[in-house]
């Protein structure tokens, strides 16, 4: 693992200009360029605002902005997860030709997915923060659990695209199930509504160990609460073991990755 | 010169597997269900051994050359080298920063300008930004770009876009340097220009080891050579020594009994005509029929023909594969014939025409005829040389109004 460390250290810049390379080709190849890093968070946003208006309008309560300010907040760290997850799981097909020819700590393909995917995260965390002024929410405390938040959902993107970039090398269909799964997995988890809806049946959704780290973040930037302490300690914990065995997954992988392409 | 080694292979050997592997779950999940209910068929466990027991070592500043047929396993060697694969058994090792020139350019972005991708090769290279940025000018007064610089390398051509390549790989200054046919990029200043900077990166005191079909250029670079075959070394030594035993092996061919499943059944040099022949006129076209037959199935295959000189240099050698033609199986049921058109734009003199039968994606080589025809070119000029341009005199005569 220390080893490991040293040889991404060694590395950096390679990882530095991989990562430069795939959100400069992004921004490139579309003319919305910077834009992109926006729509896809609104998108989400905005479908997020209409069920939650459906939800208020049943319930027969009114739309508060706290709500915009919770809904928001899930759904763009909520894009980050997917769209990071989707590109790391590509990232070493995508890159046949490298993985073939030189050599280089392959680790680097998924880092580097996951890293241009978290500049778009941050981009729109801009226009996410702009907004939420907008709408006057509070400001407290809390807040110093933000990133502490986004870095458990960082080692948890890490670790789960680290595993799949090397599964799908060996299994060409492993892409299209996770496809599959990133658009089903909104409905495990609590980007559109509060874990809490589900009462009784709350524990299930939070096994998800998304969850646990948009509800604290939806808890304290939008409500001034603490996290669900817990739930956040069973997610750092499994963030770090899907890591740990992603990376061990990966090096015993790795010898093979040229032969079975 | 202490001789201090940076380069040692011990007892390499490499093993793949021959059967076709589950690629996808979807193959893979029914497969597990039936072997646990010990239904279906049994995997394929048969395995090839690309490299057996390879073992030598290089000093520091050496240049050693590769030789071999194809399928002897110098790809496999080359990969091995670069750290792309593991061995199965045994080890290498390496001392000092490596470096292999093993595709130029190969991860270049088309998307991006030739700047940033000499950057971003760089990188990938191992190089850090700091090191690229020093070295950026002379890179790109190296590859003779610096017009084009600032200019998507989608819109290059392919000898400039491996000229660059080349140029971000040759300043790297690794302390091993991996070399496969790379030098036959871009135009013949630059080759010359490659070959020059490949010798000062051995004067300078790097090891290289170099991976060629081409026995000249081995023989301009290399002080020692090793002889793969079938995957083991089968000689090593001062270059000039290795080649000429390798020659000597090429040119007895391969007339026994075939000993694989696989195997060339006949060759025919045949003219326009379709007429069998042994001497053409230079320019003539001639088409070289292939047949191939087999005693078990065997899949993938492809067919690849060779043309050499007297002097045993390769003038000339493409394959169905090469060609784009897809892969091909035969059965002892179903033989099958291909034939390659050639136009002998040749000097004249004695040609040798090889055939070989190979499996790419295992390095195997089934069968290899060689010499499977000899023929001799003709020509009405007085032209030498290894190709013939067609000359024609177009002026001569004094310069008018010259002098005082």
């Amino acid at each position: 693992m220390i080893a490991w460390l040293q040889e991404v250290y060694r590395r950096r810049d390679l990882l530095y200009m991989i990562t430069w390379r795939d959100v400069v080709i992004r921004y490139k190849q579309s003319v919305m360029g910077f834009l992109w890093a926006i729509l896809m968070p609104l998108l989400i946003v905005g479908a997020g605002i209409v069920v939650r208006a459906a939800f208020a309008y049943v319930a027969g309560t009114k739309l508060v902005t706290s709500d915009l300010a919770d809904v928001s907040v899930r759904a763009v760290p909520w894009a980050f997860f997917v769209a990071a997850t989707r590109f790391a799981t590509n990232s070493l097909i995508g890159n046949v030709n490298l993985v073939q020819k030189i050599y280089m700590p392959r680790e680097i393909f998924p880092l580097a997915a996951v890293a241009a995917n978290f500049v778009d995260f941050a981009v729109a965390s801009v226009a996410l923060t702009i907004f939420l002024v907008i709408v006057g929410t509070g400001v407290s405390v809390q807040l110093l659990w933000v990133p502490v938040l986004v870095l458990i959902l960082l080692v948890f993107t890490v670790g789960l695209g680290t595993l799949l970039s090397a599964a799908s090398l060996f299994f060409r269909d492993v892409k299209y199930l996770v496809e599959v799964f990133l658009t089903f997995a909104i409905f495990i988890t609590p980007v559109f509504f509060s874990a809490d809806i589900f009462a009784r049946f709350r524990t299930i959704l939070l096994i998800n160990p998304v969850s646990p780290v948009l509800e604290g973040l939806a808890q304290t930037i939008a409500h001034q609460q603490p996290p669900p302490l817990y739930w956040v300690a069973y997610s750092a914990a499994v963030s770090v073991a899907v890591l740990v065995i992603g990376l061990v997954t990966f090096k015993r992988l790795e010898p093979y990755f040229a032969e079975s392409i | 010169m202490a001789a201090e080694i940076t380069l040692a292979m011990r007892g390499v050997s490499k093993r793949f597997k021959k059967g076709e592997m589950y690629d996808s779950l979807r193959d893979l999940v029914p497969g597990m269900v039936r072997r646990l209910l010990g239904r279906g068929p049994a995997v394929d466990t048969r395995d090839f051994w690309a490299l057996r027991d390879v073992s030598f070592e290089i000093p520091r500043g050496e240049a050693v050359g590769i030789v071999g047929n194809n399928g002897a396993g110098k790809s496999t060697i080359l990969k091995i080298l670069s750290g792309i694969m593991k061995p199965t058994l045994g080890e290498m090792t390496v001392r000092g920063r490596l470096s292999a020139l093993i595709e130029v350019g190969a991860g270049f972005h088309p998307d991006l300008t030739g700047r940033e991708n000499v950057y971003l090769n760089g990188a990938i290279l191992g190089m850090t930004r700091a090191e690229v940025r020093r070295k950026f000018d002379e890179i790109v007064e190296f590859s003779g770009l610096s017009d084009f610089i600032d200019t998507p390398v989608k819109r290059y051509s392919s000898g400039m876009f491996a000229r660059l390549g080349f140029s971000v790989a040759a300043h790297v200054d690794p302390d091993v340097l991996i070399v496969d046919e790379v030098l036959s990029v871009g135009d013949y200043v630059f080759q010359q220009k490659c070959a020059e900077r490949m010798t000062q990166v051995v004067t300078a005191g790097a090891t290289v080891v170099f991976v060629s079909h081409n026995l000249h250029a081995v023989s301009d670079l290399c002080t020692r050579t090793v002889w793969l075959h079938q995957g083991q070394v089968a000689k090593i030594g001062p270059t000039a020594d290795v080649i000429r035993a390798y020659l000597d092996r090429a040119r007895q061919g391969n007339k026994d009994a075939p000993t694989e499943d696989a195997f060339i059944a006949e060759v025919r040099l045949k003219q326009q005509d379709g007429k069998e022949t042994v001497a053409v006129q230079a320019g003539d076209t001639v088409t070289v029929e292939v047949e191939i037959r087999a005693r078990a199935r065997c899949e993938r295959l492809s067919v690849g023909v060779q043309v050499y000189d007297d002097a045993s240099y390769d003038v000339f050698n493409t394959s169905t594969e090469r060609l784009g033609c897809p892969s091909f199986v035969v059965t002892p049921e179903q033989p099958f014939r291909t034939t390659f058109e050639l136009h002998l734009h040749l000097g004249a003199g004695t040609y040798l025409l090889g055939v070989n039968l190979h499996r790419y994606d295992v390095q195997k080589q089934y069968d290899h005829h060689f010499p499977a025809a000899t023929f001799f070119v003709r020509n009405n000029q007085d032209v030498r040389g290894a190709a013939n341009l067609y000359p024609r005199v177009a002026a001569f005569g004094p310069v008018l109004g010259a002098g005082t």
